[in-house]
């Protein structure tokens, strides 16, 4: 694996930009779940091309509120938000707004690798497929192919495509979702701590794949790993009992945090 | 070095008092809990075994019938006296067939055609119904009045029962079906081969009969394959929608709760319940005609609605949430998901349940009883909304006769009810195996 030093490149190159693109923006958002309360009054801008990584010990909310970024808590129940979730200046909570389309916009990628117990190429082109961005077979071939080589798993399945996807390694498994949800050309990625069910190789190919993914998608991933943030992202975001303690470059969050708790956090006091 | 040494430390001040952390009890009682449930397994079996083994030890015999093939005299003195059959066509029908057959075996046995009770004697060791096996042949082949050829008929139940050992010889003649004369003819006419046992393909195609010989579950398969097919039809589109309903679509309240209550309640309910219900709304209210296979095809289809909804419910469940995510995180509608995603990997589920409720409604009596599909039905029903029986019902039809022919015959219908269901299960099983998948 060259990802440490592709990992080195990137950071250099990625000095900041003269002004960010805002791509998602989060404005007093509170979640419950019942009577629970879960979020407290979140205020978090997302950057275009960038990946933002959301940490913070377990059941601090952070999953919760990239769930929130999809909508995939409307499939709780009990769930409520309330305050402004935009993408590009759109509030998606918004009843104008077609869930759907949303999630064809603002892709998910989960915690444990699932992909459909079907082969490698309809988990693939599954997507397109609904949303209707594939006409015939060439262009479905098409794109599995450029899906597959961008999640840069294509050489090592490309004789494999129509076995099945649940036959892959976990690794594997885990770049297949990838590619099945940058299949349907997301403008966002939100991913629920990726690589938590991944061996540290099999992590390290992830991590390399966010890299190169940053160029093209808006990332948001939620980790438990403050080395993988510090590696993979250029903001960071600390989440603690449901509020949001501290946000800013990722740099400065792991050298100098203005909170004390994100210090304790980081150096691993509590959590 | 060191291995020397602690070989040669005296045991007893080497190793440590080891805690008594109450192995041997528990061991004690894996042991005693693996001999219960071997007991009770092997328990099912035994009477498992012993039902099996008297079914078919009573039954198997049903498969066979006795037959006599014997050489008849068409003779036209008999069929037609008078010559008249080419103006009037009822002179084939009203003829006097069962003479035919007695001739040809006082023939047959050499009796002495004047000996009256001898004669009537000899003409009742074949069945009444040889009237309607001659009637057909001649009205097939007109032309054979007037010639000898061999013919097979039925033989009588009595001979068949006596044939095949059900009955005790043993007991003083007077107070027995059989005299002994007519076991002496039996015996001589099996040595003659002109009496003989065949394959019995009467029991599957014929229909009610009051002389055992005759009686066949025909009209019972027909029946339960009408209600089976209209219990498929509706139960199975009914149940499936209902359940994804519940289960994907439905809001988790008060009502759904209720609903859900009130399936389970249903599942429950005695049989013959739905029976009165079936007599009540589809006979009496609606005015379907009785003893019709639609009826109860109706009245098992709402029994077996229950039992197709809790397991495909149930099915519907077992389908991991992260497909579920996963197929909504790249934005399908749930509708997609619930049919491109889970209700395939429900399907073997599904189907094991409604094959399984399928077999329950097979076996069902109680109900079939209430609207009127115990009957006495010869022909074979050309629709569900004509008369037909069941073949659970014609079990008890048949377990209802004190003919010894007929106690047969019912385990004989008992093996034939237990092959349907025994393959039903296996295409369960198959079906499974088949469209599993793993994730």
């Amino acid at each position: 694996m060259n990802m440490m030093s592709d990992a080195a490149t990137e950071k250099a190159v990625n000095a900041p930009a003269d002004e960010p693109v805002i791509k998602m923006r989060g404005k007093d958002v509170c979640v419950f779940y019942g009577p629970k309360q879960a979020l407290f009054d979140v205020n978090l801008n997302i950057r275009e091309n960038a990946v933002t990584a959301l940490i913070g010990p377990s059941g601090c909310g952070k999953s919760t509120f990239l769930r929130s970024l999809n909508r995939m808590n409307d499939t709780i129940d009990t769930c409520r938000v309330t305050g402004d979730i935009t993408l590009d200046g759109e509030d998606i909570y918004d009843p104008a707004i077609d869930v759907v389309e949303l999630r064809a916009r603002v892709g998910m990628v989960f915690q444990k690798p699932n992909p459909f117990p079907k082969s490698i190429y309809e988990n693939v082109v599954y997507g397109p497929r609904i949303h209707g961005l594939v006409r015939n077979k060439a262009d479905m071939d098409e794109v599995v192919e450029k899906s597959l080589v961008r999640a840069g798993l294509f050489n090592e399945v490309k004789d494999r495509l129509h076995e099945p996807g649940t036959g892959l390694s976990g690794g594997q498994q885990q770049r297949l979702c990838i590619a099945r949800a940058i299949a349907v050309s997301p403008e966002v990625i939100l991913m629920d701590e990726p690589c938590s069910a991944l061996d540290p190789i099999a992590t390290a190919t992830v991590e390399e794949l966010i890299h190169e993914l940053r160029e093209n998608y808006t990332i948001v991933i939620v980790t438990h790993s403050m080395q993988q943030a510090a590696r993979v992202s250029q903001r960071t975001a600390m989440f603690h009992l449901g509020v949001l303690v501290e946000e800013g470059d990722t740099d400065k969050i792991f050298t100098n945090p203005d909170d004390p708790r994100t210090q304790d956090y980081i150096t691993g006091r509590f959590g | 070095m060191t291995d020397a040494t602690i070989s040669a430390t005296p045991i007893d001040a080497a190793s440590p008092r080891r805690r008594d952390i109450g192995l041997k009890k528990r061991y004690a009682a894996e042991r005693r809990f693996r001999f219960y449930g071997q007991a009770a397994i092997f328990l099912g079996i035994l009477f498992l075994a012993i039902l099996l083994w008297t079914v078919v030890s009573k039954g198997v015999g049903a498969f066979q019938q006795t037959m006599i093939t014997v050489p008849v005299e068409f003779a036209q003195s008999v069929i037609d006296p008078k010559d008249k059959r080419a103006e009037d066509p009822n002179v084939l029908l009203m003829a006097n067939y069962p003479l035919l057959a007695r001739n040809a075996l006082v023939q047959a046995l050499g009796v002495d055609p004047d000996d009256k009770k001898a004669v009537k004697a000899v003409g009742g060791l074949v069945s009444d119904s040889s009237r309607v096996e001659l009637r057909n042949y001649v009205m097939e082949n007109p032309d054979v009045i007037g010639k000898t050829i061999p013919v097979t008929m039925t033989a009588n139940g009595l001979v068949d029962s006596t044939l095949k050992g059900h009955i005790d010889l043993k007991v003083p003649e007077e107070r027995r079906q059989v005299s002994d004369q007519e076991v002496a003819w039996i015996n001589q006419l099996v040595d003659d081969g002109i009496m003989q046992k065949q394959f019995n393909t009467g029991i599957f195609v014929n229909g009610a009969s009051s002389r055992a010989e005759t009686a066949g579950m025909g009209v019972a398969i027909i029946g339960s394959f009408y209600m089976m097919a209209i219990v498929l039809v509706l139960a199975l589109p009914i149940g499936v929608a209902a359940s994804i309903y519940l289960e994907e679509f439905a809001p988790k309240n008060r009502w759904t709760d209720v609903i859900e209550v009130n399936i389970n309640n249903l599942a429950a309910v005695p049989s013959i319940v739905f029976g009165l219900l079936g007599l009540a709304v589809f006979i009496n209210f609606m005015g379907l005609p009785r003893s019709a296979s639609l009826v109860g095809g109706l009245v098992l289809t709402l029994m077996t609605l229950p039992t197709i909804i809790i397991a495909t419910r149930a099915a519907l469940k077992a389908v991991p949430p992260s497909i579920r995510s996963a197929a909504l995180g790249i934005g399908a509608s749930k509708m997609q998901m619930v049919f491109h995603h889970v209700l395939p990997l429900a399907a073997p589920g599904i189907l094991t349940g409604t094959i399984i409720g399928l077999a329950q409604a097979l076996g069902e009596t109680a109900p079939l009883l209430l609207i009127g599909m115990v009957a006495f039905v010869v022909d074979y029903p050309a629709t569900p909304m004509d008369p037909a029986t069941a073949l659970p019902v014609q079990i008890f039809m048949w377990a209802n006769e004190a003919e010894r022919a007929f106690v047969e015959r019912t385990s004989g219908a008992i093996i034939i009810l237990l092959l349907f269901l025994a393959a039903m299960n296996i295409a369960a099983i198959i079906l499974r195996r088949k469209f599993e998948r793993r994730w």
